[in-house]
């Protein structure tokens, strides 16, 4: 166990969690964009910059990234903390000035104006949708490219990646809402990746659900298991259907965890 | 029969097999071919002599070397012929070289454009002079010809790290031997328990040469104590930094030196693989490298079982692909496992989890090149020179406006004006001296009045600047110093990996500002605004890049803020650099109406009348400069 103070107070927590988890820990808020608990921690908005009091020395860094050490101070909202972290949101404002978390969290800091010339982007950069086609669908389908100002995320040789399930986990942890899919019938589209992928009828219900891509993504990842095999013809909600009575599998529990 | 090497002995004999490599019982011609050699013409030379020598079946030897530093007046030939001393010409050419040629075959010396002389060879890693058996006869002749050691460029430099660089064919092991090379090696292997050898690294006082200045022998020690039995040693040679080769010359002109000092690292650590990441926009140095591995593997100074000792340890050549962020330790590592060059937060150090999440020990071209000597000279020796927490020395590559541009290794603690003055030679044109950029892109632009601070780690930093890498650029009074910092702000914003949004986002505004206040459209709050962008950026980037990037900004400011205001203020660039901002008009008392300034001008936007004053059509005139450089009246005017 490591034991840290926190905005004065006291915690205790096990080795290895970083400030941001420790301080989710005691109920102290620290805003983020490009953390979520499902994917390893980027360190890449430095939204979530705190002061961290380690031997004396005072520094700030990313929460995210800073990982719990014994008898660090960290105050998240001390004067410095509070005028780095304003001119960072200033800055992402004019990079995406119409982004509603981005404006949401101007608000919370009080910021009225911004003094930097306006862009009209909508991604951030903070990568959440590469690191969860990676660590958690493991498609790997998208990913950075160029460098400085030209950094974007893009498939790779920019055009449309078959390996691309079209999961929709990236438009699901996209901050901004800056990836957009659209669902028509048979098609879904993912514009940002140029992605166009059939869909596939429930075998129950008849109502189109998945992508084929992820059905047979999902299936070949359990091809052993072979009962599994037509189950996964059928849309969730059929699914909880038939389970409902024999494991008592609530809605609630099969919902993507959202913080 | 096997080349390797595995006794003292043995190592002897390839020593003395060295030493008639390099003094042969003939004439022995040697060309500055480092990259900066060949830009000046030296392949030239090279094949101007080749093709005589052929020819005329001279028998002379003649041997492409590396850099001696002096790169202002290179190509450099360097003559050594048994019973005379040394002479190094310089600003050669295919024509000099033969006439040089003719005049040796007729065993009389050629007096044209020599640089100097040397009459003995320094033995460092020996602690020993080998003086040249020079003819009497002689001493008449030569006496007018400097002493290298003598001339300003050389009289205060301290060669350590660049010791053998202009001195030995740098594709030929035995050159390398015969100056004391894998001797240090050798001792380590034979004589040191891997904690000693740490200790003697430790007591030298040796700090990281790329840029950061961290203690190398207790990075050494981290890294030993790091849990694992894999661990990886690197060598970081993707050097980047605008007007910073010293790296490139050691690798193409000295690449053994690295490997030795390489090999002993990982014997300390207890590495058994290693990498050199090297940037392939040196190809002359991949090429050196990759020979210098290739001979060392033959005679068993790499690979299994190294020198007999039972010690195996391997090298790799990685080329990176031109990324200046991939200097970053981190960021090198990614790319060197083949992933996207960019940094990671680095709370858990890469002496703990750095390549493939293995202990790492990553060191710097010149910091390694540095080791075999500490190792043969002892601690003791080493931290004699230098100062207090900057032990040894430290090479800078003198560019810019200055006269002698060049690399230049001086011990530290030396002063910025012996250096850029001394060694230097001062500023051409008899301009004025204005700043010295020291630490590349993320360094900072330190003024006049600190011409006499000793240079090292800690007085750099004081001041702003930083060590960095060494490279020094020194600006004259025609530099504008907003302009200084926007051009090195536009560098770092192409350079930037982009990942954290301080660096990425704060480079863009910073350099968003200098560019209004350059074009005359600065407003009073700007010079804050900078500030208060140059803390943040400075203090929550993700990595050092960010992190000292807003640098320039920062020293230009603090010493430079009367720049910044008559820009703001006034709208005028006191430098009259930037454009926007400056008025060319004609003298109508000094135009003689000559007309060639409008012929010249590629806007047509002057006229006048032939033997008449002429004037400038301010509306047509894009402030080229063309004409104030062809007027010979001294009839343009710059406001």
């Amino acid at each position: 166990m490591v034991k840290l103070v926190i905005d004065g107070k006291e915690v205790e927590v096990e080795e290895g969690l970083s400030v941001l988890e420790a301080a989710k820990r005691i109920g102290v808020k620290i805003p983020t964009l490009c953390y979520h608990p499902a994917v390893s921690a980027y360190g890449a908005c430095r939204v979530c910059t705190v002061e961290v009091i380690r031997k004396g020395w005072s520094r700030l860094t990313a929460a995210c990234t800073y990982p719990v050490q014994d008898g660090i101070e960290v105050k998240t909202n001390s004067e410095k903390v509070i005028k780095a972290r304003r001119l960072i949101i200033e800055m992402l404002l004019a990079r995406c000035p119409n982004v509603k978390a981005i404006q949401e969290l101007a608000r919370e800091m009080g910021l009225d104006k911004v003094r930097f010339p306006q862009e009209d982007k909508e991604c951030i950069l903070c990568g959440l949708c590469v690191r969860v086609c990676s660590e958690v669908i493991g498609a790997n389908a998208i990913g950075f490219a160029s460098r400085g100002l030209e950094r974007k995320v893009t498939t790779p040789f920019e055009i449309e990646p078959d390996t691309c399930i079209g999961c929709g986990a990236c438009a699901v942890v996209c901050p901004t809402g800056a990836i957009k899919i659209e669902d028509i019938e048979d098609k879904r589209k993912i514009d940002m990746w140029s992605r166009k992928l059939e869909r596939v009828r429930c075998e129950r219900c008849g109502r189109y659900f998945f992508t084929k891509a992820m059905v047979d993504y999902v299936k070949a990842r359990n091809e052993k298991i072979e009962k599994l095999q037509e189950f996964l013809n059928l849309c969730p909600d059929c699914r909880r259907e038939i389970l409902k009575d024999k494991l008592r599998v609530t809605k609630e529990t099969t919902t993507l965890h959202r913080t | 029969m096997s080349k390797k090497i595995k006794s003292l002995k043995e190592l002897e004999e390839l020593r003395k097999e060295g030493l008639k490599s390099l003094y042969p019982d003939k004439p022995r011609i040697m060309i500055g071919m480092a990259t900066c050699g060949l830009a000046s013409g030296a392949n030239e030379v090279f094949e101007a002599l080749n093709t005589k020598v052929r020819e005329n079946r001279i028998d002379i030897k003649i041997v492409p070397t590396g850099c001696l530093g002096y790169c202002q007046i290179e190509p450099l030939v360097d003559v050594f012929k048994p019973g005379w001393p040394r002479i190094i010409y310089q600003k050669m050419n295919g024509e000099k070289v033969i006439k040089l040629l003719e005049s040796l075959t007729r065993e009389s010396i050629w007096k044209d454009s020599i640089l100097a002389r040397l009459d003995r060879d320094e033995l460092l890693i020996f602690g020993k002079t080998k003086k040249y058996d020079i003819q009497g006869e002689l001493s008449g002749v030569i006496d007018d010809i400097p002493l290298l050691q003598e001339i300003p460029f050389y009289c205060k430099q301290f060669r350590i790290a660049s010791r053998n660089c202009g001195f030995i064919d740098p594709t030929n092991v035995i050159e390398y031997v015969a100056r004391g090379g894998y001797y240090s090696l050798f001792k380590v292997l034979s004589q040191y328990e891997p904690d000693q050898v740490i200790e003697e690294i430790i007591k030298s006082g040796l700090r990281g040469r790329g840029g950061g200045g961290f203690p190398t022998g207790k990075k050494w020690l981290y890294c030993r104590q790091a849990k694992g039995n894999v661990k990886y040693v690197i060598c970081n040679a993707d050097e980047g930094d605008p007007g910073a080769y010293m790296d490139r010359s050691i690798l193409e002109g000295d690449p053994h030196s690295i490997l030795e000092g390489m090999i002993i690292g990982a014997y300390a650590i207890g590495a058994r693989e290693g990498y050199i990441y090297v940037r392939n926009e040196y190809p002359l140095a991949v090429k050196h490298i990759s020979i210098a591995i290739k001979q060392a593997e033959e005679y068993g100074l790499l690979g299994e079982d190294i020198l007999g000792s039972g010690f195996s340890f391997s090298i790799r050549v990685n080329r990176g692909g031109g990324a200046f962020v991939c200097g970053e330790s981190t960021a090198l590592m990614a790319s060197l496992e083949g992933r996207v060059g960019e940094p990671r937060a680095k709370h858990i150090h890469t002496v703990e989890s750095g390549l493939w999440e293995k202990p790492t020990n990553l060191n710097n071209v010149e910091t390694w090149a540095n080791v075999p000597v500490i190792i043969a000279r002892g601690a003791d020796w080493y931290s004699k020179i230098g100062t207090e927490g900057s032990k040894g020395t430290k090479i800078f590559s003198l560019v810019g406006k200055i006269n002698n541009t060049g690399l230049a290794e001086v011990p530290m603690g030396i002063t910025l004006r012996e250096i850029i003055f001394d060694i230097g030679g001062g500023i051409p044109g008899g301009k004025k001296f204005k700043a010295v950029q020291t630490g590349g892109p993320s360094g900072g632009c330190i003024p006049e009045n600190f011409l006499d601070l000793p240079v090292d780690f800690d007085a750099l930093t004081k001041v702003g600047s930083m060590m960095g890498s060494g490279g020094m650029i020194v600006m004259d009074e025609d530099t504008c110093m907003v302009d200084v910092a926007k051009y090195f702000l536009t560098f770092l914003k192409d350079e930037s990996c982009g990942k954290c949004t301080s660096c990425r986002e704060g480079i863009k505004q910073m350099l968003e500002i200098l560019n209004r206040i350059t074009q005359g459209e600065g407003k009073e709050e700007d010079i804050e605004l900078l500030e208060e962008l140059s803390e943040v950026v400075k203090s929550t980037s993700l990595c050092a890049l960010g992190g000292t990037a807003p640098n320039p900004v920062l020293t230009t400011i603090r010493y430079f803020r009367d720049e910044y205001e008559a820009h703001i203020k006034d709208k005028k660039c006191p430098a009259r650099v930037c454009r926007d901002l400056i008025t060319y008009t004609i003298d109508q008392e000094k135009c003689t109406g000559c007309t060639r300034c409008a012929r010249e001008c590629p806007q047509e936007a002057i006229v006048g009348e032939r033997r008449k004053p002429h004037r400038i059509l301010q509306e047509k005139c894009v402030k080229c400069g063309i004409c104030y450089e062809t007027c010979k009246f001294d009839a343009i005017k710059v406001e």
